[in-house]
């Protein structure tokens, strides 16, 4: 009965109620949309570094992250090898040997990220040989190398051609080599697409003078989830005082974690202040709401209902005052950020540029997480809970016959 | 015979501390079972005081009410309402029915808040509706029915949670007519065959007519207490 009660007390004013449904509505839409393409860009970059690249973990010389160079590569040894992969959580491991050199062709110069791979271990993990736009992808052991879109098109090069590379390989050595252009790699990050040079890992430990040896060992691990474990169990089994590091993705990217985290911060600070101005709209009704019915609530404590009873009744009121706004809100902001999540939104013009200049694509991609929609609820609970208050207030003071005379 | 409610000196003074204004002055009354009481008086004379003071509602200022032997004043806030719920019903003037609940539920609202199952809701507001003549209005809400029909539901209301007596405030004040002959039939035969005492306040001459026993108030004091012959 008290849920009836409070249902249909909510309609008596059906136009108050549909305006504050909708304020509250709005303020989902619009918090849940917010949080949404926050977080969907981040995990972007997040997902597109980890995907096209750093994979969930690596394994590297100790301090490599800090200064990345040859210097600090390793080998992996067979022992090494097999107890990488008999950690929990790791399918397989992917070696790298990576360093920056220039890249020219005919009058043009620029500098790369050559990076050598395991071809067949580097399609499992990134899928590297799906994103080919143009040529074929590489064989073990070849000269030739895949060249990023965005660096073929500052080179003015195409498949076929030669690039030359120039750098300084292990301790010091010259590093110099003509190889052919077999491929060209498409990235979403435009960071990426500028820079990158894959060739075979032989290949590349030939280039710098490094054999047998690699900068770094990613580890193929199934999802974010495993990649704790696995990370915990080798930091056990490795030396990881003197030897060697072994890194999660938080760590191989701190600068966008910390940016992810100031953004939240940010639009938390936003959304508390939305809601605060939403609390004073819901409060405004409450407060009518309360004085229209003082009468009420004095005939229906004379009649033997008791406070709390009463209490419940406004605080269901006040509850579903909000639960509508905020289903509606979230099942509506659910529907639209799932057709984000699945056909993201390109951007164009200056914008575009402006998000190539951090390395992200140009796309909306938003996060369909399931806490970026009940936390919503969460909240609109929270604050209607906190402004029934008032009504429980002004019922447990009541006289009945001082509000049957109002 | 015990007696139903007992009234001992009771004063009531509003605004003590600035202009006094007093209600009641020393109110002595004793209803026994049964009895079909009306509180009769000009306006301001104390009726609705007495009436609100009976039933818990206000607090007197000096003296005693005791009801079914208990002194009503030593009664906390909570045990006041359990003790209204269980034993006083209330007929308002202006019926106070809870407007989005329907007649049957508006009966029902008070057996439920006793506790009362489901069966022996609906087995008593079908009684009770069809007492006060309301057995095809129920599913309609207290909108949609006229002045005298909202008044029935409300003593159906009254009586729902079997209380020992009905303390009624001018039940028929913003009745016509015929509804207010209705209704007094209807509460004079629930008087009489359920032996359920009513007390009312009442300035309309229809109402006097039908009681059994007229108090006069004056002032915040009993000028008369007439019990008519049957």
């Amino acid at each position: 009965m008290i849920f009836k009660i409070a249902w249909r007390n909510i309609w008596r004013n059906k136009r108050r109620t549909a305006i504050t449904a909708a304020s509250i509505f709005f303020a989902v839409l619009f918090s849940v949309t917010m949080g949404a393409i926050n977080r969907g860009m981040f995990d972007k970059m997040i997902d597109d570094s980890v995907n096209f690249y750093t994979g969930y973990a690596q394994v590297t010389q100790k301090g490599y992250w800090e200064e990345r160079f040859l210097e600090k590569s390793f080998e992996l040894s067979p022992a090494l090898e097999a107890t990488l992969k008999a950690s929990p959580g790791v399918k397989d491991v992917v070696p790298r040997l990576e360093s920056y050199a220039l890249a020219a062709y005919k009058k043009i110069t620029k500098s790369a990220l050559v990076v050598g791979i395991d071809p067949e271990k580097e399609a499992a993990l990134t899928g590297l040989s799906e994103r080919m736009v143009a040529g074929n992808y590489l064989n073990k052991g070849e000269a030739a190398v895949l060249i990023g879109e965005g660096l073929s098109q500052k080179l003015k090069l195409g498949v076929g051609d030669t690039i030359v590379l120039i750098s300084q390989g292990y301790r010091g050595v010259n590093a110099a080599g003509k190889y052919l252009v077999k491929g060209i790699i498409s990235f979403g990050a435009p960071d990426m697409s500028a820079k990158m040079i894959y060739m075979p890992l032989k290949t590349a430990q030939w280039f710098y003078g490094a054999t047998e040896l690699v900068t770094t060992v990613v580890l193929d691990v199934r999802d974010k989830y495993a990649t704790e474990l696995a990370v915990n169990n080798l930091r056990t089994v490795l030396d990881t005082a003197n030897t060697y590091d072994v890194l999660g993705w938080q760590e191989m990217m701190p600068e966008i974690m910390e940016m992810k985290s100031m953004k939240e911060s940010s639009n938390t600070i936003v959304v508390l202040i939305l809601y605060l101005i939403i609390s004073f709209g819901i409060f405004g009704v409450i407060l009518m709401m309360t004085k229209e019915r003082q009468r009420e609530f004095g005939v229906l404590l004379s009649i033997g209902m008791k406070r709390s009873q009463l209490g419940i009744i406004t605080w269901v009121e006040t509850m579903f005052l909000g639960l509508i706004g905020a289903i509606i809100g979230i099942a509506v902001s659910y529907a639209l950020m799932y057709y984000i999540f699945l056909n993201p939104i390109p951007i164009t013009g200056d914008m575009a540029k402006a998000y190539a200049d951090f390395g992200i694509e140009a796309k909306i991609c938003v996060s369909i997480d399931s806490d970026i929609f009940y936390s919503q609820g969460i909240i609109v609970i929270l604050i209607t809970t906190l402004l029934a208050l008032y009504p429980c207030l002004q019922i447990w003071k009541m006289k009945p016959i001082e509000a049957m005379r109002a | 015979m015990d007696k139903v409610i007992k009234v001992q000196g009771v004063t009531k003074t509003y605004n003590p501390d600035t202009i006094p204004v007093h209600a009641l002055r020393g109110v002595n009354l004793e209803i026994e079972p049964g009895e079909f009481t009306a509180l009769v008086g000009p306006s301001g004379s104390g009726k609705t005081t007495l009436l609100n003071a009976i039933g818990g509602l206000d607090t007197p200022t000096g003296g005693s009410i005791t009801i079914r032997g208990q002194d009503i004043a030593k009664l906390s806030d909570s045990a006041m309402i359990e003790f209204r719920k269980q034993y006083i019903g209330f007929v308002f003037q202006a019926y106070n029915l809870i407007p989005v609940l329907t007649a049957k539920e508006n009966v029902e609202f008070v057996m439920l808040l006793q506790g009362k199952s489901q069966e022996e809701r609906a087995t008593r507001v079908k009684e009770l509706l069809k007492a006060v003549g309301l057995e095809d209005q129920i599913d309609r809400r207290p909108a949609q029915l006229s002045g005298g029909q909202q008044q029935r539901v409300a003593v159906a209301r009254a009586l729902a949670s079997k209380p020992m007596f009905i303390l009624a405030d001018e039940p028929t004040a913003n009745l016509d007519s015929k509804s207010t002959a209705n209704l007094l039939d209807i509460m004079a035969k629930l008087n009489k065959e359920e032996n359920i005492t009513f007390l009312f306040s009442t300035h309309d001459q229809r109402v006097i007519d039908r009681a059994r026993r007229i108090v006069t108030l004056e002032d915040g004091q009993i000028i008369s207490d007439e019990t008519i012959a049957s």
